[in-house]
């Protein structure tokens, strides 16, 4: 009996040196995985006075932090006496969802506030949020902003999260393609035209129309989004739908395509791997939609592109729907950790939901702002980066699209969804022809 | 030979017995295991303790509670074994690559009439001082699916087909392979050519006076005499395929390989435990992942025989 147990714990003590042997296994340091830049434990320290209120806040995206090190200088200066010193971490994406995940588990250790990226969001209301209801500084300008961006962020009730921008679909064409192949963007109404122009691109250039991601989900997702229809990706109620008929109907679309090759699939699986970005930088495909934030992607990751890329509203299904879908984002939460609630929310009520701060997330950040009531300024005129790269009409294609940005339903199996999507169905589909109804069936029914 | 004389130290005062006390025999032993029965406790007993408990429990901000097995039902489910499955498969074919060619290599490395020797030492280790996430992304890049990659523009060279190297079952399996391969090769071979340093020159010498060939001397002296290495190796290599993650997370940009071809148990952890917040069902796949680990080491040292009495 003695050597029994003896054995086990010189099996144990085995398995502990194995531990440490293998010391470098650890993902703290795996680059985030959505192609953002992030620059690793920068803290930008904005000026202070003698009595400012010290407030820590938490990104993965470089750009927000310099916003919001932007916006806390401009908050000093109209309110010399609330002043505010800022402390911004930015992170890797996954460490600071990790990170912030245990904080508020665990009770201590969180930022006074944070962003969460949308598919990562519902992790974070699961139970009793641990982060503040905003809807005192939400309700109030409520009229003006677009409200299916709040709704995302929301729990019975509860709005717990402001993003940064509407996230308006758009597609990008690149003009000089289509230009070859006498194909007119502005002709192109409904998806069935884009397939014939895709035809017509492909025949006379040998170039495909487009790229469809397969190991992730924003193609799909916003065909998905932009149909009249209140079920995505999940039900309204919140339940998985990959079987329904909506996504069915755009996985078919999809495949049809992939088969005419019209499309193929994105180099790398997704529109935000290095090879994509290669490969569409020499005029690889003709034509992608994502949402307007992508922007930043061409101007940061394709830059021979400059001048060739044209944006367009999404086609349509059939002609008279939506031409659009509000997608993807990041929210802004305010913890329940946090010493200085009162003084944050302000802050973030300027930053975000005010009229100066709308404007500020498009001349800063290039970002469709969540007022819609800016989107008329003048001072939405103004050249920047995005304006030089695609042209000055980039509002005129928004305010188009205005009335037709339709929501989608983010809940608690959204992260399950979406990695089933990932790695299951629009491989299956979209690579290896299985039939399109019964791999969603099949995954669909995976996720109880 | 005299035996040394032990020093009695008389108790007569306080000061006496303080200096007893430090050089008492019973306690020292003690003492000098101390640090590593704390940082084990703190470290591993305690963690794993803890992830056994939460294993039972459904656990969201505010309202854990106990949910008995259902966490354990719930990995009953086709990715989980997909999972399990390519942690075996992986660990297994680890195995057959890196414990035989590093062996050799050391023997190579070792003999007196190799040339260029610390050329070929450093070169075989600088692979172990990379960082896992600048290596997996290299290799993502050099394995890509364009024209233009590294091992496309090889085969193509050769006049075979270009190919999806991540986006098939075996050959993404085999990337995974040359990346473990590339990474562990001069870990595994300093650690048997740390081994071979101990083997004394006269067991060679009087197999060579009895007429043996290098290969006999190889296979007769060298590897016997190597066993209890290879028997460290081989437990820590069981280990460390089990544990692999960053690898297939940093080859795929994610987890997110097509149909799960790269999904290991520690990446199904993840996925579970982080990506969907349930941390019940994560620590429920790590204690599996404890039990497999642990009833398959403990199988192989039994095979290996490191629990029989000394002949």
């Amino acid at each position: 009996m003695r050597k029994k147990s003896l054995s086990l714990l010189s099996v144990s003590l085995v398995m502990t040196l194995a531990l440490s042997a293998c010391g470098g296994n650890n993902a703290n340091n795996t680059a985030n995985n959505a192609g953002k830049a992030t620059n690793e434990g920068s803290g930008n320290t904005a000026p202070t006075t003698a009595k400012a209120t010290k407030v820590e806040f938490w990104t993965f995206q470089q750009l927000h932090a310099e916003f919001y090190t932007e916006m806390v200088k401009r908050w000093n200066a109209a309110n010399p006496d609330k002043t505010i010193e800022l402390v911004a971490n930015v992170s890797p994406y996954d460490d600071v969802h990790n990170k912030l995940l245990v904080a508020l588990q665990s009770g201590s250790g969180a930022p006074d506030f944070a962003d969460i990226e949308i598919s990562k969001f519902p992790n974070y209301i699961k139970g009793e949020p641990q982060l503040l209801p905003l809807n005192d500084i939400i309700d109030p300008e409520l009229d003006n902003l677009v409200k299916a961006r709040f709704d995302i962020y929301a729990k019975e009730g509860n709005y717990y999260g402001i993003d940064y921008h509407v996230g308006a679909s758009v597609i990008y064409y690149n003009k000089e393609i289509l230009d070859k192949a006498g194909v007119n963007a502005d002709d192109i109404k409904t998806w069935d035209d884009f397939a014939k122009a895709g035809k017509v691109v492909l025949d006379k250039t040998g170039i495909p129309m487009t790229t469809l991601e397969t190991s992730e989900q924003w193609s799909m997702w916003l065909q998905t989004a932009q149909l009249p229809s209140k079920d995505d990706l999940l039900k309204a109620d919140g339940t998985p739908n990959l079987d329904g008929p909506e996504v069915t109907q755009v996985m078919k679309w999809q495949q049809e395509q992939m088969k005419s090759g019209v499309a193929v699939g994105a180099p790398g699986g997704f529109h935000h791997a290095e090879e994509y970005f290669g490969f569409m930088g020499k005029g690889g495909a003709a034509s992608v939609w994502m949402p307007l934030w992508y922007m930043g992607r061409f101007t940061d990751s394709m830059p021979d592109l400059k001048g060739k890329m044209v944006i367009r509203p999404m086609p349509a299904w059939s002609a008279g729907e939506p031409r659009s879908a509000g997608m993807g984002g990041t929210a802004t939460v305010i913890t329940n950790q946090t010493k200085s609630e009162d003084i944050v929310k302000q802050f973030l009520s300027f930053a975000k939901l005010s009229k100066e701060g709308s404007l500020a997330t498009w001349t800063i950040l290039g970002f469709d702002p969540l007022r819609s009531d800016v989107w008329n300024d003048p001072a939405m005129k103004a050249t920047n980066k995005f304006t030089e790269y695609f042209g000055s009409n980039i509002f005129d294609v928004l305010t188009e699209v205005k009335d037709e940005i339709e929501g989608i339903n983010i809940g608690e199996k959204t992260p399950q969804v979406i990695d089933a999507i990932k790695t299951q169905s629009n491989v299956r589909i979209l690579l290896d022809n299985e039939d399109t109804e019964k791999v969603l069936k099949d995954v669909n029914s995976g996720l109880k | 030979m005299s035996k040394p004389n032990v020093t009695r130290v008389k108790q007569t005062s306080g000061s006496t017995s303080i200096s007893s006390l430090l050089y008492s025999q019973k306690i020292a032993p003690y003492v000098f295991v101390l640090p590593f029965i704390i940082s084990f406790s703190v470290f591993f007993a305690y963690p794993v303790v803890s992830a056994f408990i939460m294993s039972f429990q459904e656990i969201v901000p505010g309202s854990s509670k106990f949910i008995g097995f259902d966490n354990y039902k719930e990995l009953w489910n086709p990715t989980f074994f997909k999972a399990i499955k390519n942690s075996t498969v992986y660990t297994a074919l680890t195995l057959l690559l890196l414990i035989p060619i590093p062996l050799v290599l050391a023997a190579f490395l070792n003999s007196k009439v190799m040339i260029f020797k610390n050329f070929f030492r450093s070169t075989l280790f600088i692979p172990a001082l990379t960082s896992v996430v600048v290596a997996g992304t290299i290799f993502r890049l050099a394995f890509g699916e364009l024209d233009g990659s590294l091992m496309n523009t090889f085969i193509t060279a050769l006049g075979l087909e270009k190919q999806r190297w991540l986006g098939d079952r075996w050959l993404g399996l085999m990337t995974l392979l040359i990346l473990a391969c590339w990474r562990w090769m001069g870990i595994n071979m300093l650690y048997f050519m740390a081994g071979l340093q101990n083997i004394s020159k006269e067991v060679y010498e009087s197999a060579e006076i009895d007429g043996a060939n290098t290969w006999k001397k190889f296979t007769n002296i060298t590897v016997p005499l190597l066993k209890p290495i290879t028997i460290y190796v081989f437990t820590i290599s069981i280990y460390g395929g089990y544990a692999m993650f960053t690898e297939s997370y940093m080859l795929w940009s994610g987890n997110r390989s097509p149909k799960d071809i790269g999904l290991t148990m520690v990446g199904y952890l993840y996925r579970s435990g982080w990506e969907q917040n349930n941390l019940g069902l994560g620590a429920a796949v790590g204690i599996v992942l404890l039990a497999i680990t642990f009833i398959i080491t403990f199988v192989q040292l039994n095979l290996f025989g490191l629990f029989k009495k000394e002949e």
